[in-house]
């Protein structure tokens, strides 16, 4: 332990803490705009500035030592701070009026708290022009601070290398290589990026005009979907707690914003391990391309074929829930219900900006004939949506969603936190080898926060090795291993590895809410604390659901017995089924 | 006839294994053929395991790296204190609408490349534009037609 002073207050804190870490533990709030817990520091923005006997040094960047004086603030440190941000605010346009950031923005709120009512420094405004093309997220250089955290994460932390900092100086630029367009880069569409920046530069790729004119043709069904990940986060939006499981509210809402049915991801997460679980009882039994890779996340599966297109083979053929929902509303329900498919409109929430493009990534996506998910829009998009139409969701009361298609055990709402998808398969794979339920539904060992969880599974008095990747960024040695085995022709490590792209898996998604805080819960945005709470809510609903297996959920039995047949038959894979293809890291 | 490896791939393969040699790899390259192309860049990526974002990061923060094939002509236009306040910023002007270029760019015929420098040495001459080497002094934005039109005849010559 260190002892020092700050602000005359004696702190002890642990070696290698930074100044600005231990201020915060000392309730001293040093301001930032790059520092984010997710990432090292990159002494970007130069506001984090304190005096350390005298000498201004940046606090992020600085750790302690023993007998440490420092200064968090006085005249000469506020002055300066208000420079810096005035530097960066004249490079930034004055567009906060019609910025989608407006009133969640980390800059603007800076700007405020400093007092900044008045900016003498010139403007000089890129004129770069905005990259729309991934279809997902969409960067506008001009709105960029250049605080790196985008380009922190897209690296070394998700191991992606799509985004960089071109050119260097009032010139630098955050953009693909070689001034490559997001589309046409190595981007994984998982959304890391826009979920940290801390100004409107990065932002979801925003549909919900286009699910508002669904809902206005009045030719259309439309029916919406929630992802598991999405209960336990929309609340943040309108003041309730992390991790609170609003599942009620939001159908309600969802009815209230004219949906005709609300169905519920989940539904479509336990027919996924239906087949995911069939798959893999086949494949491990037949020792059939393993280990299996989980496909429920689209940035990763986007990963493995850019990055890894030899294991494709590896990948479970399974579509992910909301595409088998999809696909599933528009046959089979539809048909039940009497009405043509045509007029069916799927909207999706997603925790998510990668499932904006799954819906259009290959031909199997459109399985019923239609567009399986017509619009994906985001958790963030949704509490939009919410707020534009008046509706008092804080006062609104519960409501189930429509049945067959809302139906769902404790195993498909897991699917939002790392670990989930593992768990709910492994209990059905269980059931289906030996016949038996398993004595206790959970793994500890692939719980948690860790980057790569382990385990050994015995089924049957087989040894089933399991690896849960929590974050894409973890994958290579995992990745490495597994390719090493194969080529050498000895044991594979692991027979079932599931992948989210995501740190946190779902819940922490890029399309989540942007964790605001008051002046000292900064900075904003996703933490581990805040991942545990929203992990906590979901697997809260699975301990407490009445069935918490997948192969139990009755409306689930009935689909097979009316209308698929057979988990992995002929019209199974048709509709939930899909293929894969090697990608080009550039086009 | 087996197809001669590229300039990325024998780069890469002998700057693999030594540890931030990446700027000297990229030197090489530059060295050998005037400018960093795409296609040796991705292989050097390739063959030396660095993601090409890095690559590109790296060669867009030193302007001595250059992307695309330089003109003939490299034109270097002083913007050190002495020619700027002498009025190089109209010469440049002039040298950009002449060429309907930008500084860092070539022409589209592959004959002129117009960059800045920051002094050259010979301020007692400012302002001052140096042509492959062939200095000239004094400039006024009214020379630059001619001058243009000494290095056409030039290249036509040879």
């Amino acid at each position: 332990m260190v002892k020092l002073k700050i602000d005359n207050f004696d702190v002890e804190v642990e070696a290698g803490t930074s100044i600005l870490d231990a201020a915060r533990k000392a309730q001293i709030n040093i301001p930032t705009l790059c520092k984010h817990p997710d990432v090292d520091p990159s002494a970007g923005c130069g506001l984090c500035i304190v005096k350390v006997g005298g000498r201004i040094m940046r606090s992020c960047c600085t750790p302690v030592a023993e007998g440490m004086e420092i200064i968090t603030s006085d005249e000469d440190l506020k002055d300066i701070r208000k420079t810096v941000l005035k530097l960066i605010l004249s490079n930034h346009p004055n567009d906060c009026l019609n910025c989608s950031r407006s009133g969640q923005c980390e800059l603007q709120d800076m700007a405020s708290e400093m007092g900044i009512d008045q900016n003498e420094i010139i403007k000089m405004l890129s004129q770069e022009p905005k990259d729309e093309t991934s279809g997902a997220i969409v960067l506008d250089p001009s709105k960029c601070i250049v605080c790196g955290r985008c380009v922190n994460i897209c690296q070394n932390v998700q191991n992606v290398w799509a985004l960089s900092y071109l050119h260097r100086g009032f010139v630098t630029k955050i953009t693909g290589a070689n001034d490559k367009k997001l589309a046409d880069s190595p981007c994984i569409r998982c959304g890391q990026c826009a979920a940290h920046c801390p100004t409107g530069a990065i932002t979801d790729y925003d549909n919900t005009q286009k699910v508002s004119a669904l809902l206005n043709n009045k030719e259309n069904i439309t029916v919406v979907q929630i992802a598991p990940a999405v209960r336990v986060a929309l609340g943040e939006e309108f003041g309730f707690e992390f991790g609170s499981n609003l599942t009620g509210k939001i159908y309600a809402a969802l009815r209230r914003l004219g949906f005709a049915k609300v169905f519920d991801t989940n539904f479509g997460a336990d027919l996924t391990i239906i087949e995911e679980a069939s798959e893999f009882v086949k494949r491990f039994t037949g020792n059939d391309n393993l280990p299996m890779f989980t496909s429920c996340c689209p940035a990763w599966v986007d990963y493995l074929e850019k990055y890894y297109p030899e294991n494709i083979p590896n990948l479970s053929s399974c579509k992910s829930p909301h595409q088998m929902v999809g696909a599933i509303a528009k046959t089979y329900w539809a048909e039940k219900a009497g009405i043509d498919p045509a007029k069916v409109k799927v909207v999706s929430v997603m925790p998510c900006t990668a499932k904006k493009w799954e819906i259009g990534r290959d031909d199997t996506m459109n399985s019923s004939g239609y567009k399986d998910v017509d619009e994906v829009i985001t958790t963030r998009e949704l509490a939009k949506m919410i707020k534009a139409a008046g509706i008092n969701f804080k006062a609104l009361k519960e409501e189930e969603a429509d049945n067959p298609l809302g139906e769902y055990s404790g195993a498909a709402t897991i699917f939002g936190v790392t670990g989930g998808v593992m768990t709910a398969a492994l209990r059905t794979a269980y059931y289906y080898i030996t016949g038996k339920e398993l004595k206790t539904l959970n793994f500890k060992a692939i719980e948690g926060l860790d980057a790569v969880k382990v385990a050994e599974v015995e089924i049957k008095k087989i040894k089933v090795r399991i690896a849960v990747v929590n974050g894409v960024g973890n994958v290579e040695p995992v990745m490495e291993a597994i390719n090493k085995a194969k080529a050498e022709g000895t044991e594979l490590p692991f027979h079932f590895v599931e992948v989210m792209a995501c740190p946190g898996g779902c819940i922490a998604g890029g399309g989540q809410p942007r964790v605001m805080g008051a002046t000292f819960e900064k900075p904003w945005g996703i933490n581990d604390g805040i991942r545990k709470l929203r992990s906590q809510g979901l697997n809260t609903e699975d301990e407490k659901a009445k069935n918490r297996l997948s192969h139990k959920n009755k409306s689930i039995k009935k689909l097979y017995d009316d209308y698929l047949g057979e988990a992995g038959g002929e019209k199974a894979h048709h509709l939930l089924h899909t293929k894969y293809q090697k990608r080009p890291l550039y086009k | 006839m087996d197809k001669e490896p590229c300039l990325g791939c024998q780069v890469g393969e002998k700057w693999r294994k030594k540890r931030g040699s990446l700027i000297m790899a990229l030197h090489e390259i530059q060295g050998a053929k005037g400018y960093v192309e795409w296609s040796d860049a991705v292989s050097l990526a390739e063959t030396m395991q660095v993601p090409l974002a890095r690559i590109y990061e790296v060669l867009t923060f030193y302007n001595f790296f250059k992307l695309v094939a330089p003109g003939k002509a490299v034109i270097s236009v002083c913007t050190g204190t002495a020619c700027y306040l002498k009025g190089n910023d109209k010469v440049l002007e002039k040298f950009k609408s002449e060429l309907k270029i930008k500084e860092g760019e070539s022409t589209p015929d592959g004959l002129f490349h117009l960059q800045c420098v920051r002094c050259v040495g010979c301020c007692g001459l400012a302002p001052v534009c140096v042509v492959n080497g062939k200095t000239y002094g004094r400039m006024t934005p009214e020379q630059v037609p001619e001058i243009l039109n000494e290095w056409r005849e030039t290249f036509k010559e040879a």
